[in-house]
């Protein structure tokens, strides 16, 4: 985070507007999510799209709501690299495995 | 090395010495439990995913109507009780105690409402005979309830933690016992809860809804 920024954080760390404008936009994302559960997609093109919208939904919790956005860039390295490495090793562990005992069931 | 050349260091403005992050260790600390919070929470629902995508007969018990409805209004109102929070942190930090107690208050009354909703969800679900390790549908697959129950009960755990928390900071800062720090320390807390239930809810209720193939 620049100085500048730093040094405007602690004056203003979110007014009740920014509040609110972070608050329609989390309504709104979430209105496109049930949407979609109408429009009946291919389970993968809908996971793949509501895994999307829940990182932005996340992403705007985190920056504005939890100030993280107004902390030290520190505090965001600390964090957030070391999750998002653990939640891809789960990922990259699990999911190929959960098709293999899809494809180990005998075939009837 | 001297006193004075520690101090330097310790006043250095990269600040690197006494406080790297120019936090509080109240909401330091908060921030590693979240860490470590969410990779458990991370862990709940790859396995959710893990037993689903490896059992082709996985149950889709969630219509639009009324589980779809009912899961959306428990979003508006997780989300809404954000919204409260922001606006109770800003009035503890402007040292506005009547206006900081209000928002807690609407926070907490938004908290204990969705788990009302979740839990009437829930005895609509046993009624059904659907249990953590039994359920109706055939073929039945036992895990569907394990997993459910398993990942939505911690989030309802947290939920209810959440609102006897945060009581317990509006009654504090109510009496000048605490301050704007812990006020926002326990907003994190309440947040966290919120974005967890930003992926339960599309990944088990809107999943779930009646798909192509």
């Amino acid at each position: 985070m620049s100085a500048h920024a730093e040094a405007a954080a602690t004056h203003e760390v979110g007014s009740a507007k920014l509040f609110l404008q972070v608050w329609a936009w989390l309504l709104g994302l979430t209105a496109i999510e049930v949407l979609l559960a109408y429009l009946r997609l291919h389970p993968s093109l809908m996971l793949t799209i509501l895994v999307g919208l829940s990182l932005i939904k996340s992403a705007l919790i985190i920056s504005y709501f939890m100030h993280l956005r107004f902390e030290r860039l520190g505090l965001f390295f600390l964090i957030i690299p070391a999750l998002v490495f653990c939640i891809c090793v789960m990922l990259v562990v699990f999911f190929p495995d959960a098709r293999r005992l899809v494809d180990m069931r005998p075939q009837w | 090395m001297s006193h004075s050349e520690l101090e330097g260091i310790v006043e250095s403005p990269w600040s690197g010495g006494a406080s790297p992050f120019a936090i509080n260790s109240k909401k330091l600390g908060m921030w590693l439990f979240i860490v470590s919070d969410s990779l458990t929470f991370s862990a709940l629902l790859v396995s959710y995913a893990y037993v689903r995508l490896s059992n082709p007969d996985w149950p889709r018990p969630f219509e639009i109507w009324p589980a779809i409805a009912k899961s959306t209004l428990m979003t508006l109102i997780l989300l809404s009780s954000s919204l409260t929070m922001v606006m109770g942190v800003s009035a503890a930090h402007r040292g506005d105690r009547k206006k900081t107690v209000r928002w807690l208050l609407w926070t907490m009354l938004f908290g204990a409402l969705f788990v009302i909703i979740h839990a009437t969800e829930w005895v609509t679900l046993f009624g059904e005979g659907v249990t953590p390790w039994s359920n109706p549908w055939k073929p039945m697959v036992p895990l569907f309830g394990g997993t459910f129950f398993g990942l939505t009960g911690l989030h309802m755990l947290h939920v209810t933690i959440g609102v006897v928390y945060l009581g317990v900071i509006a009654w504090g800062f109510n009496k000048g016992k605490w301050t704007g720090d812990h006020v926002e320390v326990s907003g994190l807390y309440w947040h966290f809860v919120d974005l967890v239930w930003m992926f339960i809810f599309p990944m088990v209720y809107l999943m779930s809804v009646n798909l192509k193939g």
